[in-house]
Parts: structure tokens; sequence; C-alpha cells
């Protein structure tokens, strides 16, 4: 399996305080895109009970999920305390409005 | 040297301080005339509030509001004032001060009131122009100077003191970042999970943190410029701010040879190793230990009062403490140990993640020993009596973690209980026996005037609940004060305000909301946005473009989301009628796309269940060719209207329930409200279709309809209220209409019918729908004009491609 970036699409597919998912390979990928235009990939399953994250409300720099509201750092991918663990983070960045994922 | 000769013996006060003046006040009130008064203070101002120079930071007070002599208390005292003029010598032998400016004040009775001065630790910098300390005036106004001209400050040190100076500067618009040498912030206050509960909602709200940061140096050319950490990082600042801790001021006592370590040392008694000179307050040091709370100066200040009036009374031991900190919207209480520290002792936790909520309770040989309360500190003057009494928990303790109410159906049992001398409110000092002999002695009767004369809970307002049941308990009323929610911990402002503010000030879009508002986060939280979102949808009919990513999942993709993220489709069906056009498309479709459940409602439709994400548009587009439109079984909007059969089949049948109940649906489907909103419509008082318990019920009988409003047959079941009874159809459109439009207008985001019902009183809703005729016919045109704007099947958009993105894969890759 290859490292390399993968040319994803165009910021503006993924709406501002909102996410888009990538199936890579078995592992599906949410990319979030925050009000600042930065853009954070993280596996699509809240450590909690494996909630899809990509359709939770983004806020600053953090997700809540919609299943049971645990709040996720898009840049750690840690649970906020008083909760426990973490969604896998991938590398993710954008260039001249185009996003890349690295390979996950 | 002042040789006039004084009749009555002269107490010369070094220190203008909190310790200082509270113990002349206490002496005032014991001895008014037994001494002649000097006061002596570094400071240019009179006595203030030292803690609450946080919120003179913030932006919440003014210097001149938390004055708490002012000079014109001195003078009707007869008490001679000398400030910005500090002692700089004391000769215990020829028992005389001499102040910097040269002035020799002889003295029979010394206190010495020098409270601290910052810590400040031997690294390079310290003295570069931007650097400052949180202690007095001086630094909060050179901070605020700073604010204003400057972006970037560095606070150093993450307890009490630093957090509220990084929120003061936050709030005065700078960018913060906190360094703090420990892992968790407030370590000496708080567990691990609370420092991190705390630094959660203090990062969501803009300041960034260096924790396990240890300060290198501090560097600048002509100003400073930057903070650099033992670990190599780097931070760069205008302004930093010190805040690492206190350290008592000894130096005069020291120089005049008193006994001191850390602290000036003092007796049970209060008096220093020189039987002339007293200390009180953050310099004093009692069997071993220094002060720096609030709580233990006044019980100093008493003792000492005492002795200068001669008392012979009560000596002075070490009280208990607890802290809060001072920060709109956070909450903390802390008091006692922080955890188990063998096991002889037993912890009990109570966390809700979603809430914010956590607790944690220490107990060792059945009595409460500690406390760590986030989020919810309601219960922190309970707890903490407990503790202060060390009593036996006995029963008390399998239910205690959910606080006082869980133990006793009186929710004022727990302020009952609690000893006159206990102090409520820590900010200014008052204790329960002071607010409520001032509510006596004063005749008050609201939360507003207790406050005013009393000054509980004036300052960070943290002992709001208690002061509220206090005056509940004193006027007899048994009716506690409610405590308005805000909307969320971005904001110190309640619904209410906020709507307010959106109709007066014509407010158009959630930014300008945040920013006139003072918002504590830039794009708010998951619990704030759908609120604003709906309350400016509610107000701007038509001019308001709805904020898709404001709106939790199951609005925005107008389906809702199972466990495990496939979704559920509910169409339609109108007062719970269908016909074989509609079963025989729902059949094909839930073939088609391999649909694996298939449910009868409570409400009377079909849901197709484990719908892929992707199908949606599909399924929706195939039932919409059937003439089936969304059912919002996902919304908070209409979702049912139950019907009977009525007077069409029924033998009981009163009147057409079932076609009324498709008129209702008609008239309010797509409408978006607080929360979900259900309707039944029984055809007689048998009430088949369990009118009774919905938020809008209708019961047809002989003469007519009755209306029937704010039931819920939920977690807490409701009956309805009986709003009206009506004549004609039409009439239970135009009521029923008007109510829901009034529920739009006023309710708080999430409350369900019921609970708005339960909280206005039906007797106000009866008077705005059915008494006032006018206001009800303008609520009902209101209505129809907001729905001019929503009944727009969203199925049928999105199935010809609205919101595409919201339903395919962004893309594949191997």
């Amino acid at each position: 399996m290859s490292m390399d970036w993968i040319e994803i699409g165009s910021l503006s597919e993924i709406p501002r305080l909102g996410a888009r998912v990538v199936q890579a390979g078995k592992i599906p990928v949410a990319l979030f895109r925050t009000a600042d235009d930065q853009v954070f990939a993280m596996h699509d399953r809240c450590p909690h009970k494996q909630g899809p994250l990509s359709e939770g409300i983004v806020h600053g720099r953090q997700v809540t999920c919609p299943l049971h509201n645990w709040v996720i750092d898009l840049q750690s991918g840690e649970a906020a305390a008083p909760d426990h663990g973490a969604a896998a983070c991938f590398a993710a960045k954008v260039e001249n409005g185009t996003v890349w994922l690295k390979h996950p | 040297m002042n040789m006039i000769p004084r009749k009555r013996p002269h107490l010369v006060v070094v220190g203008n301080g909190m310790a200082g003046m509270r113990t002349v006040e206490e002496l005032l009130a014991r001895a008014p005339d037994a001494y002649d008064i000097t006061v002596f203070g570094a400071e240019p101002h009179p006595n203030y509030n030292r803690i609450l120079l946080s919120s003179v930071l913030a932006g919440e007070k003014e210097v001149g509001e938390i004055i708490i002599n002012p000079r014109s208390w001195y003078a009707e005292n007869h008490i001679a004032l000398h400030t910005d003029e500090p002692i700089t010598a004391l000769d215990p032998q020829a028992r005389i001060v001499t102040s910097e400016s040269g002035r020799v004040t002889p003295y029979d009775t010394l206190l010495l009131a020098t409270g601290s001065k910052p810590l400040a630790p031997p690294i390079p910098g310290l003295n570069l122009p931007g650097v400052c300390s949180f202690r007095d005036v001086k630094d909060v106004d050179q901070m605020i100077a700073a604010s204003q001209t400057h972006r970037r400050a560095v606070v150093i040190g993450g307890g009490l003191l630093g957090l509220e100076a990084a929120w003061g500067l936050k709030r005065r618009g700078m960018s913060v970042a906190v360094v703090h040498l420990m892992p968790t912030l407030m370590e000496r206050q708080l567990d691990r999970t609370a420092g991190e509960l705390l630094q959660r909602d203090l990062d969501s709200r803009g300041i960034a943190f260096f924790t396990n940061g240890q300060t290198e140096e501090i560097y600048g050319e002509n100003r400073v410029e930057g903070v650099r950490l033992a670990d190599g990082r780097d931070i760069p600042a205008d302004l930093v701010v010190m805040a690492i801790g206190i350290r008592p001021e000894i130096s005069l006592a020291k120089q005049a040879g008193l006994d001191a370590n850390r602290g000036v040392v003092v007796g049970d008694d209060m008096r220093t190793t020189d039987p002339h000179i007293y200390a009180v307050g953050e310099c004093a040091e009692h069997r071993g230990q220094c002060f720096g709370l609030v709580a233990p100066l006044w019980d100093m200040a008493k003792i000492c009062a005492d002795r200068l009036a001669g008392i012979d009374a009560p000596l002075f031991a070490a009280p208990k403490m607890s802290t809060r900190l001072k920060i709109t919207g956070i909450d903390v209480f802390s008091a006692g140990v922080l955890a188990a520290a063998d096991e002889s002792e037993d912890e009990i936790t109570f966390s809700d993640a979603a809430a914010g909520i956590y607790k944690k309770l220490v107990i060792r040989d059945d009595k409460l020993v500690g406390a760590v309360l986030y989020g919810d500190v309601a219960d922190g003057a309970w707890y903490f009596d407990l503790m202060c009494k060390g009593a036996n928990l006995g029963d008390l303790r399998p239910a205690m973690i959910f606080g006082a109410k869980s133990n006793d159906s009186d929710p004022l049992a727990a302020v009952a209980a609690m000893p006159d001398d206990a102090q409520v409110c820590g900010c200014n000092g008052v204790s329960k026996g002071a607010i409520l002999g001032c509510i006596k002695a004063k005749g008050l009767t609201t939360l507003d005037e207790v406050r005013a004369h009393s000054k509980a809970s004036a300052s960070c307002g943290s002992c709001t609940p208690q002061v509220g049941q206090l005056l509940a308990l004193a006027l007899g009323t048994g009716q506690v004060a409610e405590i308005v929610p805000t909307v969320c911990k971005c904001t110190s402002h309640t619904h209410e305000e906020v709507r307010a503010a959106i109709r007066e000030h014509g407010l158009k879009s959630m930014a300008e909301i945040r920013k006139r508002m003072g918002w504590s986060t830039p794009d708010g939280c998951a619990k704030c946005r759908p609120a604003l979102n709906y309350y400016l949808l509610c107000a701007w009919p038509g001019d308001y473009a709805d904020d898709s990513r404001s709106r939790f999942v199951n609005e925005r993709v107008h389906a809702n989301i199972q466990k495990d993220g496939t979704f559920s489709v509910v169409p339609r069906m109108w007062g719970g009628l269908t016909n074989p056009t509609e079963l025989r498309a729902i059949a094909d479709v839930v073939e088609k796309y391999e649909i694996p459940t298939v449910k009868v409602t409570g409400g009377q439709r079909i849901d197709l269940l484990g719908v892929k994400k992707q199908d949606l548009p599909g399924v929706w587009a195939d039932l919409n060719r059937a003439g089936m439109v969304s059912g919002h079984a996902y919304a908070k909007g209409l979702r049912t209207v139950k019907t009977c059969v009525g007077s069409e089949w029924c033998r009981f049948g009163t009147q057409d329930s079932t076609g009324l109940g498709v008129k209702l649906e008609k008239l309010m489907w797509g409408a978006w409200t607080p929360h979900k909103v259900k309707l039944a419509v029984s055809g007689c008082p048998r009430n088949c279709a369990e009118a009774s318990i919905k938020d809008i019920g209708v019961v047809c009988i002989e003469a007519g309809y009755e209306i029937l409003v704010g039931g819920n047959g939920g977690i807490e079941l409701r009956g309805t209220d009986k709003l009206a009874t009506v004549k004609s159809e039409d009439e239970v459109l135009e009521y029923s209409g008007a109510f829901l439009q009034l529920y739009r207008e006023q309710a708080r985001y999430l409350d369900r019918t019921a609970h708005w019902v339960a909280r206005v009183g039906i007797d106000y809703v009866r008077q705005r729908i059915v008494e006032d005729e006018t206001g009800r016919k303008d609520l009902y045109r209101r209505f129809l004009f907001a729905q001019s704007f929503s009944q727009t099947d969203p199925w049928a958009e999105r199935a010809a491609g609205t919101d595409a993105h919201e339903f395919k894969l962004m893309a594949s890759v191997e």
C-alpha cells in the first residue's frame, strides 16, 4: 500500500462547518472543514459507539457526535473529558483549493 | 512626630486591604469608641474587594463598583487614612512606624495586615515592559491598556488566578495562551478529570494551553516579545501576566524582629510574638499555615476584633475552605481532599459527559472529607456544610452524589439545615444569618433586593440558588425563585434575552447575535447553534435562510439516524389515512432498496427502517411518485395527527374527527417549532386517539370541540390543560394555530409544549388565546404567514438534487 498523498477533490465540495466522507479501502474517512477553512481527516467512527462523526455538528476545532453527543477534538481525535477514547486521525492538507489525504 | 496627647489608645493599621478593614469594621461593631484609628495603605485606593479584580478585568464591573469602604466611611468613623503611603520601618521598642514619605507615627497597638505579593520566579525578562502580575488595580489597569493596543497575551500559571486573568483578557479581545507547570489545571483544587473538563471548556472558548510547561525565559528587545519554555516551545506575546502564586508580605515584620517563617507567626488570638502587635490576613501564619482564601480571613478579623475590644472570646481555628472559580458560565467547586488517599477512603463519582457535569465525593469513616464539582455546583454549600460539621453520612450516602434534593423532598431542607454562621456568599463574606437578618429587617421580597442590600450573590453569582432558597425560606412561600437557564456554556444570556435582542436589534444572523451578545466561542457549539438557527427562522420567516450546518443530522438530511448509521423513512399519512396506491408504493420501495424492517408507528403511519444514506433520494423519489411527502418524523416540528374514525363510521362518534385531523395536519405540516409537536383528534369523550396526552388534543363532543394543550406521554407523563370549547372546525383551526404560534414565539428551544405551559401557566395561555380575540387572530395570521414559506416537501427537493453532497461519498480511494 502506498504512503503517498492522494488528491481527493476541491475544498468547495466540503461544506464549511461540515464534513464529507472518503471511502479509503475499507476505512470510511471523514474530512472536516472548519470555519477558517482548515481540513482535518479522521476515521468516521466515534470511539464511543461507532457513530458517524461526519454527521455531527462542527464547532471550533471539535465535532459533536450525532449519536450521544461525545465531543471529539479534530486535531487529536481524542474525546473531551470526562469521556475517554480516541478516533484515528489521518494527515490531510489543502493546497490551492485542492484537498489531499495521506493514504491511511 | 505627632505629640498631641491622646485620650484613647492609638491603633495603627498597616495595610488598607480586605483583612485589615474587616477587622476595623468588626472592632467598630464591638467597641466603636475604644481606639483612635490610623490606617496606612500602599495603594492609592480606599479598601476594595480584591477578589473581584477578575470581574473588572473581564469588563463586568468598574473599579468604583468593587470599593468596599469609600473614603466617606473612614471620615464617618473618624479614621485617619493615608493612602499611597507604604510603611517602610517598624520599631517595636519605641512603638513607632515610619512611612515611605518619612511620616513617623506612634502606636499603642499595631495591626499588621500587609497581605501578599506575587511570586516572581527567577527567570530572565521579568522586568521587561509588558510583563505584569495580577494582584492590584494597577496591574488590571496595565492589562486593560495592553488589551487595547496589543493582541497576544500569555498568562503564566494555570491556577485560579491565572485562569481568571486569561478569561478576562480573552473577553477583552486578546488571543490568550496559558502556560502551566503541571499536567492539569488548578491541580490543587481539582482532580484530573475536573481539570481536563475545565481545560476543554476554556479551550472551546479559544484559550490555548501549554501544560507541563516550564517557563525558561521571557524575551524581547524594548518590550516583551515572547515566552520560551524549557522544552523549546516558543510562544509569541505582547503581554505576559505572571500568576503562579502569592507569598506573604512580611518584610516589615522581619525587619522588626518578629517571629516569621512563611508568614508572621500569630497565636490562636492573632497576636504576634510582640504583645502590642497583631497580624491578620494573608501575611499571618497560624500553626504553620498561611491563608489565601477569604473565609479564614473573615474568621481572623472577628477573633482579632474581639481581642482589640477586650473580649476574651473564642480562639482561631483554621476553618475548612472551599473554592469557586469566577468565570462566567463555568461552574467549579472544590473543598477538602481531591482523591482517596488509601483503602480506608472511598470515592463516589458521577459523570454526564453530554451535560458537562462531573462530581466526586471522598468519604472516610462515614464522613465526607472532600468534594470536587464541575458543571453543577448547586450542592456545593450542602456538601461543604456536611464536611464542616463532620456529620456521619449514614442513610445519606447512597444518593448523596445526586445532591441535597435527592435525600429530601423539601428543596429548602438543605439551606434550612445550615447553621446561621455558615457562609453563603464567599465573594462578599455574607453568612446565612446575615442574609436572613437583612431580608427581615428591610422587608425584602425579591432576589434583586436581597442582592442589593446584603451583597450576597452580588459578585460572582454562584451562590444565587442558595440565596434564592433562603429568600423562599424567609418568606415562607416554599417557592424557590426560578433560575433562568442560559442558552449554553458559550454565553451568559438566557433564551429570552437572546430572542428579545433578535427582535429589538433586528439581528438577522447567528454571527450578529454572537458578536452583539458577547459569545465566548467563534462559531458556537452543538447546543446553541440549533437554538439560534430556530430563533432566527421563527423571527424572520421568508427572510432568514436556514443554516443546514446548524441542524442536527436528522433535520439536515430529513431522515432519522439509527444506531448503526442507517436511516429511517416515515412518509406522511394524513390523519392516519392511507390507500392502495400508497401501500403498493411502500411495498415496492421496500423490495427495491432491500429495506430490512417495516413497522407501524404509534402515530398511525409506517416506518421504513435501515435505509442506507445514499439510497434516501431514490426512496423519496419513488414515494413522491405515489403522492407521498415527508412525514417530518425527524423534525422539531409537526409530527403526526392521530385520529379515531369518528362519526363517519363509529356508532359513538359525535363529529368527523378523521376529517378534522386531516385539516389540522394540512394546516400545520412543515412548521418548525422549539421541539416536536404531536396532535390527536378523538371523535367522542372515550378519547380513542389519546388526545389528552398530546401537545394539542381535540375531543369532539355533541356541542362542538374541546381543545386541550400541553400534554405529554413521554418521560414525564403530563395530562393536557383545557384551553377552550369551541363550536366550529374553523375555530379549532384558528385556536390551535394561534396556540402553536405562541409556543413557537415564546418557548425556549427544546421545550416541549408541556414544559412551556407548565412554566407560564395555562391561565396565561388562555388569556392570550381565548380572552384576547385580536391577539389570537394576529397570532394565527403570523402562523399562516410563516407557513407560506415552510410547506415545501423537503424530500421532493432532495430527490431533485438539492444538497446532493449530503448523500454521496466525496471520493473512493483504494
